[in-house]
């Protein structure tokens, strides 16, 4: 088994590999457990650097000028490149303070900012630091960057490449500017780039963005694989879906997906949604070129600012390739076809050998860990797990517990700038009991409600000054819940704004997430045994406290339409979307709130409605991270940050409990988690674009045998190895991943109960001897005539019959005429050798 | 290492004999599951509940039993399930899926209300004993695998017959089982048929048939209706201790073709329901709360959409209101077709119903509990709505004896209620049920899960043995209907479990091709074509797995190849083989064969070794009916079987004496393994001319 995952610099390595060695094997050689499936397919896949999806001119030009890069200037390149990691401040936008604590807190200039407004992000540090070099800049197969933009992972199991997640990056998406409101804007914008863009370093203004419909990052490295060599697709969450179109319409695609039917249901309704609002600019912008478009070309991208370049194209400018025009809703119906959707703790089984089952991960409604069984042991891919939601249904870790490997795959929930105190953990505290509260210890689910009550009395506040709230959806369990909160806290503080869900799916979103009480957590189960609806919402529709509108020209909405008022829409980019619109439209009124989660640079995001005088509150539903609002959150983020601590803490005892024999994990948390002296399992590191060679995890596979076979079995003892050995025959099934073996058909035919593997030296004195006590005389003549037999005798034998023994080092022959006499004489030799 | 193990099924309740209640505990290589837990409705005494004491003398139901598993919401499912766990004190798990955990404690509260505040009767248990046994319960998916303990597993799959049925499926090491508990294998207009996997199983037990619906029949008659607290409700089930329950009704309605009859009575019910209100009357529905309503309701909904008609739909009380909030959160358990839409139970035309409207003017549709006219609202509507001609009355097909709806339908014109006569002058349709599962069902079911053994249960005695009849002749299934109370013992499925090295996987996996050609075994196959010199050749890929099974001390069994035990034990293979120089007579050889050739005659002293061969092939090929011969033209192969023409003067191999003088006999070294002995023999003996027959 290998793990692979790629470095921004795939193509480099990629290179590197098809020079150095004739037959590449991307993932190292397999491991020796390996079941041919029955088409005999070759296990070498050989990653295809020309499939790389660059199609554009400008691309291929930077991706060829690149790939002759020789051997060791990689490495010299390798070492230079600086770790972003390690240095945050350098590349996070103007951070000027880092504290011990895990906050930091972004300057504001004011010359930056003219008209200086409470837009006060502070975020965490953390956060910095995994946007400030992982910008969208992921690649294939890459880390990943927080909910939006789970990693995405490769694994060879049995034989077989399973995909783990296929996501967008929509936080790139910031690189272009949102619709423009006057089209003679944007024209102009367009005819005038070409001059009075130079590359000069200043800061970024609305002007820098991309005006053009924009495309869409998906994971680079993804692009380096041929297809047709994926066996598995497993897709973890909503968001991990997002770009599997852009695979399943490939040419050679043939891998069986699975994902849980609730993320596919939301998966599929957030796609359609992509493509409608992404539909508005294409009628604004008109039909593609067919030269591709300008922003693509070499000498746009030049004179892009650094930091959107960045963006663009990565840290090292391999990354332009991963972007796409947005596939078409024909894509998705032909996507959401040649998906299998599991159920929580169902058995997929693939090929007869793999069983695939998906255990909740607590994250979002359907999101989920998978465990993939093989006879070899079971593997866990933990993706980023919640203990407890108040949506989806709790992180089920106990489903995990057994499994001989598991790979870590998101620790952006388990996050934390503190390194875990050691001392309050050692190996032997093995009491179970201990270990389950010190998981179940802090009710992450309260925590997820405090953070929920403080946005809505922020909203509440601002509504209460005349101002609006704009909350673009995001997560959809944050969503709903944040739906039945504001709703309460409305309606304690008696307050009658209307709720506005501004979205093309919004409708069949509501009326979907009431129907899947298995897919929810307990409280909202128990609302489904007291026969109340799982969501809040129904009701709030019913009473018209919220209304659903597809689009923010829908006529009812302008008959309905109020204001202050709070308003759900999509998308959290700030780049698509009603929320766009509506952003235009309240950007200059300071009592309004725009309501921003984490995972968006919040500067970058803001850039093209400055000036802005909205206040932002900028927040995390995901565990560990959380709001920044700077005014009035210092207790709370104090309070915060010590359950923050703990979550982190939760690794080893969880890793405790799962029992697994080996943990792979980021090599970024290498210095957080530390697992020095833990003696129950060993823990490897993987980093990007490496592939990791796993040990076997057991020696053997696990065959069952039936009793029929068993009850035949002739056991033999050999003395000197104190074993028992015996023959086995039969037919071997492999079926649901398991190893049978079967009584053969007609059992007739083989009735023969003598061995025929032998092994030992025959001794000439011994032989007579067992001869004569069959009543078989003969003398040994030693054998001259053949240099190679120095041990070699021959016995001739005149009684009964003359008959021939020829005994040298590996080989007897026997040469009699009689059938009966020759088996005499086997059965003689087999006294004197060890057989079975 | 193998110790004995088996699985046991008593059947404590439900057998073929008896109506009404279903309990089976099986035990499966030492875990005791009891599936279902139900009551019985035709007592109130003692013999409503399954002998519990039987699982337990000492009462002690926690180590007795490790889960409990409840197919659906049925009464004569769950009925006891709160008696069970409240008063008899099991604190294990229950396992149910999510719409059975939802809707079983409405069943249960309804039920206990019909008996302490209608019939006045003492309860059995209270409302707190069933949010407390609710409490117990851990609610499933469907296909969800549940890990019970260590070796126990659960699995449910979707069975139809009413909202959250489900099949169980437990495996407990080795062993596996499955209990169907009641199910549809044909749709209906909102619940799917029942769907399982091909498991390997060693036990079935299943539902027989319609008796099951029966039963259902019984309930909306006993959960609303019924004796008075001291009349012994045995009077009102004759039928009950006989088993004769289902030919007591009348069955005229009983449709042979499921699909067609019940599209047709479906139009005809609409058509009824349409020609009423077009004529400004009033529709009364008796139902029942859950299940028959919202399919009815779905059929006029839908249907009022397409003829567009305005008329309100009423539901009568909160209770069924309440059911379609539940139906609506539970859409994914119902039938694909209802599922695509997502408001399929959020009835545009379903109203609230208010009592004052029971006298408005104008049409309208009412859904009324209970389902058989026997009491509460339905009644009372009866009474208001059945003196106009204009309305319209719709009965379930069956009505038991005495009850309005029995009366209504022999066609009584007045009915006598608590002293007032009523005219009844409304119209009367009468409903047809579509029934549950028919023997085709169970056998379709039968066959495609084929187990090792069947037990039937639940069901009306004739039928189960003439079921039981077909399973065991047509399938070749061993199939027993055991009477109540009566253990089943079954052999369980065991392997002995070892491991297995790469290499022997690898070996197994190896084709082996065996090439035949199609002879005298498989004449009636290779067909009339086949005529003498093109006859096909068969190819065979029997892959046989052949290794050895090592077992070191206080190691666990492993199974390698052979070369891998070689290496294991540091030991040389030391080969065995047989050696003969066969001498042949050239003459017999040439008579032999039909192709005689003069020159070959010629070479006797100069013997061109590939004609040689050619001629011993030529004559192998007709005397020996198995082994393939290949001819490599200097040598012959059949399996390890090796012959070369000798030309040395002494061999050491020839050990015949007498025959080197002899004139035209040509020598052929033979080696072979011990393994073809039998083989090699054959061909000498041949060779030898010897008679074939006689090795």
């Amino acid at each position: 088994m290998s793990v692979l995952r790629c470095k921004r610099q795939a193509i480099y390595v990629v290179t590197h590999r098809i020079s150095e060695n004739k037959n590449p094997q991307p993932f190292g050689s397999p491991e020796s457990f390996k079941i041919r499936n029955r088409s005999g397919r070759s296990d070498l896949k050989q990653p295809d650097r020309f499939s790389l999806q660059l199609r554009k001119d400008g691309a291929e030009k930077y991706v060829n000028a690149k790939v002759e890069i020789p051997k060791s200037e990689i490495n010299k390149r390798r070492l230079k490149r600086p770790n972003p990691r390690r240095q945050p401040a350098a590349l996070g936008p103007r951070l000027s303070s880092f504290s011990r604590t895990g906050a930091a807190f972004i300057d504001r200039q004011p010359r930056q900012l003219p008209f200086f407004q409470p837009l006060l992000c502070l975020a965490w540090a953390k956060y910095q630091f995994y946007k400030s070099h992982t910008p969208c800049g992921s690649t294939c197969l890459c880390q990943g960057g927080g909910f939006n933009f789970p990693p995405c992972h490769i694994l060879n199991v049995s034989g077989f490449h399973v995909l783990f997640d296929c996501p967008l990056d929509l936080s790139a998406l910031t690189v272009f500017s949102p619709l423009p409101n006057d089209f003679y804007k944007a024209i102009c914008k367009e005819n005038s780039d070409s001059q009075n863009r130079q590359k000069v370093e200043k800061p970024l203004d609305a002007n820098d963005l991309i005006f053009a419909e924009p495309w869409y990052k998906t994971v680079n490295n993804l692009h380096l694989w041929n297809v047709s060599f994926i066996d598995v697709v497993l897709i973890s969450s909503p968001m991990g879906m997002l770009g599997l179109p852009f695979l399943t319409r490939m040419e050679g695609f043939s891998a069986k997906i699975y994902i849980t039917e609730a993320a596919a249901r939301i998966g599929q309704l957030m796609m359609e949604e992509l493509i409608c609002m992404n539909m508005e600019y294409r009628q604004f912008y008109g039909a593609e070129e067919s030269s591709g478009p300008q922003w693509m070309k070499w000498e746009e991208l030049e004179l892009l600012p650094s930091a959107l370049r960045k963006i663009a194209l990565g840290e090292d400018g391999s990354e332009l390739g991963g972007w796409m025009p947005l596939y078409s809703a024909a894509h998705v119906k032909d996507c959401i076809s040649k998906v299998q959707t599991l159920r929580f703790g169902e058995e997929a089984c693939y090929n007869g050998i793999l069983i695939i089952k998906a255990f909740s991960s607590g994250l979002d409604i359907g999101a989920c860990n998978w465990i993939i069984s093989g006879a070899k042991g079971n593997i866990a891919y933990i993706s980023g797990s919640n203990f407890a939601s108040g949506h989806a249904m709790d992180f089920d870790y106990r489903a995990i517990q057994g499994s001989d490997l598991i790979l870590y795959s998101d620790l952006s929930s388990l996050d934390s700038t503190e390194d875990i105190d050691q001392s309050s953990f050692s190996d032997d505290n093995n009491n179970w009991e201990e270990l389950m509260n010190s998981l179940s210890n802090y009710d992450e689910s309260v925590e997820e409600m405090e953070k929920l009550a403080f946005i809505c009395s922020c909203a509440i506040d601002s509504v209460k000054a005349g101002g609006s709230v704009l909350i673009p959806i995001n997560r959809v369990g944050v969503f709903l819940q944040l739906l039945e909160q504001i709703a309460i806290f409305m309606e304690c503080s008696s307050l009658k704004i209307p709720i506005y869900i501004i979205s093309s799916v919004a409708e069949e979103l509501l009326a979907y997430t009431n129907t899947i009480p298995e897919w929810l957590c307990k409280q909202r189960q128990e609302k489904l045994f007291s026969g109340d609806p799982l969501f809040a919402h129904v009701k709030l529709i019913k009473e018209k406290k919220i209304h659903v509108f597809p689009a923010v020209h829908s006529p009812k909405l302008l008959m309905n339409w109020q204001e202050p008022c709070i308003v759900f829409s999509p998308h959290w980019s700030l780049r698509l979307g009603p929320t766009i619109h509506l952003l235009r439209r309240w950007s200059g009124d300071h009592n309004s709130l725009l309501v921003l989660e984490n995972e968006v640079d919040a500067e970058l995001a803001v850039l093209p409605f400055k000036p802005i005088s909205m206040k932002v509150l900028q927040c995390s539903f995901l565990s560990g991270k959380k709001y920044s609002y700077p005014s009035f959150s210092f207790v709370c983020l104090f309070y915060c940050n010590s359950l923050f601590f703990c979550r982190l803490q939760k690794v080893q005892p969880l890793l405790k409990i799962l029992q697994p024999k080996l943990v792979l994990f980021p090599e970024e948390w290498r210095t957080h988690v530390s697992f020095s002296d833990v003696t129950s399992f060993s823990v490897s590191h993987y980093s990007e674009n490496e592939t990791i060679h796993i040990p076997s995890l057991k020696e053997s596979a696990e065959l069952e045998i039936a009793a029929d076979i068993a009850s035949k079995f002739q056991w033999r003892m050999l003395k000197q190895k104190k074993l028992n050995i015996t023959r086995l025959k039969g037919r071997l099934f492999v079926n649901h991943g398991k190893h049978q073996l079967l009584p053969e058909n007609e059992p007739g035919g083989s009735s023969q109960t003598r061995p025929f593997l032998h092994w030992g030296s025959p001794d000439p004195e011994n032989l007579l001897a067992e001869l004569s006590k069959m009543g078989i005389n003969g003398s040994v003549e030693r054998c001259m005539t053949d240099a190679e037999s120095e041990d070699g005798f021959t016995v001739k034998v005149q009684d009964p019959e003359k008959s021939m023994i020829e005994v040298r080092a590996a080989v007897t022959v026997i040469s009699a005429a009689d059938k009966n006499l020759a088996s005499r004489i086997v059965k003689a030799m087999e006294n004197i050798l060890e057989g079975i | 290492m193998a110790h004995k193990q088996s699985l046991d099924a008593v059947v404590f309740a439900g057998a073929g004999q008896e109506v009404g209640k279903s309990c089976v505990v099986v035990t499966i290589n030492g875990k005791r599951i009891m599936f279902d837990c139900g009551m019985h409705m035709a007592y109130n005494d003692h013999r409503q509940y399954p002998d519990f004491s039987r699982i337990s003398k000492s009462c002690d139901f926690n180590n007795a039993i490790d889960c409990i598993v409840i197919t659906h919401f049925h009464l004569d499912h769950i009925g006891a399930l709160p008696y069970f766990t409240e008063i008899c004190g099991y604190n294990g798990p229950i396992y149910m899926t999510y719409p059975t955990r939802a809707l079983a404690p409405i069943m249960l509260e309804d039920y206990r209300k019909v008996l302490v505040d209608r019939r006045g009767e003492v309860e059995q248990f209270t409302s707190d004993h069933i949010a407390e046994c609710m409490k117990k319960v851990i609610a499933v998916d469907l296909k969800q695998t549940v890990q019970v303990d260590k070796d126990l597993q659960i699995r449910a799959y979707y069975a139809g017959h009413v909202l959250g049925a489900a099949m169980f499926y437990a495996k407990v090491g080795d062993s596996a089982m499955v209990y169907t508990g009641d199910y549809n294998m044909t749709p209906d207009r909102h619940l799917g048929a029942a769907r399982i996997d091909r498991l390997q199983l060693d036990l079935l037990i299943t539902e027989n048939g319609s008796f099951g619906f029966w039963i259902k029949v019984l309930y909306d008659y006993a959960s609303s209706y019924g004796p008075k607290a001291n009349e012994p409700r045995e009077n009102l089930f004759p039928e009950a201790k006989t088993g004769s329950l289902g030919s007591s009704f009348k069955r005229s309605t009983y449709a042979t073709t499921v699909r067609d009859s019940k599209y047709a009575r479906e139009r005809e019910f609409l058509k009824a329901v349409h020609k009423c209100v077009a004529g400004g009357g009033k529709v009364l529905i008796p139902a029942f709360a859950l299940g028959r309503a919202q399919e009815l309701c779905i059929l006029l909904d839908d249907y009022w959409e397409r003829m567009n008609l305005r008329v309100p739909i009423y539901f009568s009380a909160g209770l069924t209101i309440q059911a379609n909030m539940y139906y609506k959160m539970l859409i994914s358990w119902t039938s694909q077709k209802v599922k695509e839409t997502y408001n399929a139970f959020d009835f545009k035309n379903v109203h609230n119903f208010d009592r004052s409207l029971i006298d408005a003017p104008g049409p309208c549709v009412l859904f009324a509990t209970p389902g058989m006219l026997t009491g509460g609202f339905s009644l009372e509507v009866f009474k208001h709505w059945a003196p106009s001609e204009m309305n319209l009355i719709t009965l379930p097909g069956y009505c038991l004896a005495g009850t309005i709806g029995n009366k209504l339908m022999s066609g009584n014109p007045t009915i006598e209620l608590e002293g007032t006569k009523i005219d009844v002058r409304c119209q009367i349709h009468q409903l047809a049920f579509s029934p549950h599962t028919d023997g085709k069902g169970i056998m379709d079911l039968v066959k495609f899960l084929s187990p090792q053994h069947v037990i039937l249960v639940h069901g009306e005695k004739p039928k189960m043995a003439t079921l039981k009849e077909r399973i065991q002749s047509e399938l070749g299934i061993k199939c027993c209907d055991p009477a109540n109370n009566e253990s089943v013992c079954i052999p369980s499925t065991h392997y002995v479990k070892a491991g297995a090295s790469d290499a022997f996987i690898r070996s197994c996996l190896n084709p082996n091709f065996q090439f035949l050609k199609s002879g005298s075994e498989e004449k009636s196959v290779s067909g009339s074509k086949c005529t003498e010199g093109t006859l096909p050749l068969w190819i065979k890929d029997e892959r046989v797995a052949e290794g050895i099974l090592v077992l070191e001390k206080s190691e666990k069994a492993k199974v390698v190849h052979q070369d891998e035990l070689l290496l294991m034990l540091g030991e040389k293979r030391h080969e065995v083989q047989f050696a003969y120089c066969c001498p042949v007579n050239v003459d017999e050889l040439e008579k032999f064969t039909t192709t005689s050739l003069t020159p070959t005659a010629r070479m006797l002293r100069d013997p061109n070794k590939s004609s040689l061969i050619r001629l011993l092939v030529a004559k192998l090929s007709r005397k020996l009916s198995e082994g393939n011969i290949q001819d490599f033209g200097e040598h012959l192969q059949v399996e390890s079987f090796h012959l070369s023409v000798c030309l040395k003067d002494t061999c050491p191999y020839r050990i015949t004496n007498g025959l080197e003088d002899k004139p035209r006999t040509a020598f052929f070294c033979c080696t072979w393994s011990a393994a073809d002995d039998k083989l090699a023999r054959k061909i000498i003996s041949a060779m030898e001319n010897r008679d074939l027959v006689e090795t």
